[in-house]
């Protein structure tokens, strides 16, 4: 009892001392309240029958209404096939700033090295909405880039804008030109911390260039590969709903209707606030249940993990 | 040992170098390509661009895309928007994500795996879009200036970066020394911490300045205001949305439209990008600095 109130009284005195510190968490841990919490508050509504009029709390309940609604919607199998196909194809390009990553690191220092570089992130500066202009301007088949190129060899372009075949291909590939060069800087930082004495000591055992990346650079590469990994796998349905929403329209709409550009149909532009709001759990709760379970393997597995 | 073993490297190009180098020459050509084609159409006489005769030059040179913008008094209003909420929403990023993010580094802050937590859960689980969007409404936060500066504010990976980033540069008997002279915490964090973090504050500042610079989505859904409007959501209009329509026409008049039109689109790209591409040869050390320090696991 006695040294209970001793360490109670310890702590507070702790708290006392640095109350300086608290008045510095103090801005973000309320704006944390306020927007980040206060709507975790408001997904009840996804269970409810919300009325803007009632309010969240005075809205009659409607228990998984919204949720079978969803599951029995034709837009159901679409959606979740369109958000998997689109993430599994960018998850599929994973490895490529990794090899990036390890070909910079083949490079001597030198000018070459750093404008290659320079270059390479250069496209990551391009917002989503000018990237998607690009696009569009670039890939028509009448009057861009690609279109002319196709023309040289006397060849009709395909509507790279306008195919509901083509989307994912387009979306992932044009990712990949804007970001690999700067997802790749985190490898060229885990290469750049690689002892040099390792490398000498493979060179006088006779190992080729070949045999340093192949047991030195990509075994040094793995940690940190495997905690991005994770973190991709934890936001697999998340697509971004930034590019896919603009780079939709109505010639592409069958393979480019996401989970998060139908919530957002469904919500701001028709209104059916409870039924966007329950998509949109459904999607977060799968998305948490994956960065957990793909978290537990790793951990098992290679013993990197996030907690 | 005579040679440097520099010199002995030097003196052999084997054929896994030329490979790669000749590689590298395609990916960067790959990259800069269409960056440059944008450039050079912006100063070319729209027909020649479709007709495919501009390659490595600007065809049958002409500034008119560049005029017609001038005359599109939107973009103006969204370039002056967007400048503001760069600046602000900087600022307060800053402060907001600076300040937390040195008091986290404290290993005497009570409760400190709590407000860890408290921070890194909102990166894996949020209300979501309706809910957050109700939130905003309910505080009269829509169609304002500050809704597009403040509720996002908080950004839990800059946090995370920046507290490393304090945990590894600055000293701890820095402050021990500091207490015994009868410093108190703030008046520490701001006249001995900041100033040996210009580091990272460049990185986060410039980070948050290209996030609020690019970004469209909240103004999609919290703006209604066309006079609120930042640069991206007019830049969505000219380049993204008129374009489904703008294959309408058929006249000869609707076809010089379409032309001039498709010439502006050539030219926006290239004034809205600019701010950025110039800064970023500046910046880009900070910014390799700053993913660095972001690698490095607690």
């Amino acid at each position: 009892m006695r040294t209970n109130a001793l360490y109670i009284g310890r702590t507070l005195e702790r708290i006392r001392r640095n109350w300086g510190l608290y008045v510095l968490l103090f801005p973000a841990v309320v704006l944390t309240l306020l927007f980040a919490y206060k709507p975790m508050y408001g997904v009840l509504i996804a269970f409810k029958d919300y009325s803007p009029a009632m309010g969240i709390g005075d809205s009659p309940w409607a228990g998984f209404k919204y949720f079978e609604k969803f599951f029995h919607s034709y837009q159901f199998t679409n959606t979740i096939r369109n958000t998997l196909v689109i993430s599994l194809y960018s998850l599929a390009t994973f490895p490529i700033p990794i090899m990036l990553a390890l070909l910079v690191n083949q490079m001597r220092a030198g000018r070459f090295k750093r404008f290659f570089q320079t270059v390479s992130y250069m496209p990551h500066f391009i917002s989503t909405v000018v990237m998607v202009g690009l696009m569009l301007i670039l890939f028509s088949p009448s009057t861009g880039l690609v279109g002319n190129m196709y023309q040289l060899f006397g060849a009709q372009a395909p509507d790279l804008m306008g195919s509901s075949a083509l989307f994912s291909s387009v979306y992932v590939w044009s990712d990949v030109w804007q970001h690999v060069g700067w997802d790749s800087i985190i490898y060229i930082a885990a290469l750049s911390a690689v002892d040099p004495s390792l490398y000498e000591a493979a060179t006088v055992d006779g190992a080729s260039r070949w045999h340093k990346v192949r047991y030195i650079d990509i075994p040094m590469l793995l940690p940190t590969a495997i905690t991005l990994l994770i973190l991709r796998v934890g936001g697999l349905l998340g697509v971004g709903f930034e590019k896919v929403y603009l780079m939709q329209n109505d010639l592409n709409i069958l393979s480019s209707e996401i989970l998060s550009t139908y919530v957002y149909k469904i919500g701001l532009l028709s209104s059916q606030y409870s039924f966007s709001s329950a998509i949109n759990l459904f999607n977060t709760v799968i998305n948490f249940i994956l960065l957990i379970l793909v978290n537990q393997l790793s951990k098992k597995y290679s013993e990197n993990s996030l907690w | 040992m005579t040679r440097t073993p520099r010199a002995k490297r030097r003196s052999r190009v084997t054929v896994a170098e030329v490979v790669l180098y000749a590689f590298a020459v395609l990916f960067l050509i790959a990259i800069i390509y269409p960056i440059y084609f944008i450039v050079i159409a912006s100063f070319s006489d729209p027909s020649s661009v479709a007709n495919g005769q501009v390659w490595v030059f600007p065809k049958g040179f002409t500034l008119e895309g560049y005029k017609e913008l001038l005359r599109h008094e939107n973009i103006w209003i969204g370039y002056r928007n967007t400048i503001l909420y760069t600046v602000v929403g900087t600022l307060i990023g800053l402060v907001v994500n600076i300040s937390a993010a040195y008091a986290l580094s404290r290993k005497d802050l009570v409760g400190r795996k709590f407000f860890s937590l408290f921070f890194i859960f909102t990166m894996f689980f949020s209300g979501g879009l309706i809910p957050t969007f109700l939130t905003i409404r309910d505080f009269h936060l829509y169609n304002t200036f500050l809704v597009m500066v403040l509720p996002f504010s908080v950004v839990v990976f800059d946090m995370i970066v920046a507290r490393t980033f304090f945990q590894t540069s600055i000293p701890g008997d820095l402050w021990e020394a500091a207490q015994i002279d009868g410093c108190g915490n703030l008046r520490y964090f701001v006249l001995i911490v900041l100033p040996l973090s210009k580091a990272i504050i460049a990185v986060l500042g410039l980070w948050i300045a290209v996030g609020y610079w690019n970004s469209y989505f909240n103004a999609l859904i919290y703006l209604k205001d066309p006079n609120l409007y930042p640069l991206q959501l007019i830049l969505r209009n000219i380049l993204i949305t008129n374009q489904m329509q703008s294959g309408m026409g058929t006249g000869e008049a609707a076809q010089v439209a379409l032309r001039l039109a498709n010439l502006m689109r050539y030219s926006v790209i290239i004034i809205a990008t600019i701010p950025i591409m110039c800064v970023y040869p500046f910046i880009q050390k900070y910014f390799n600095q700053g993913v660095m320090i972001g690698a490095v696991k607690e």
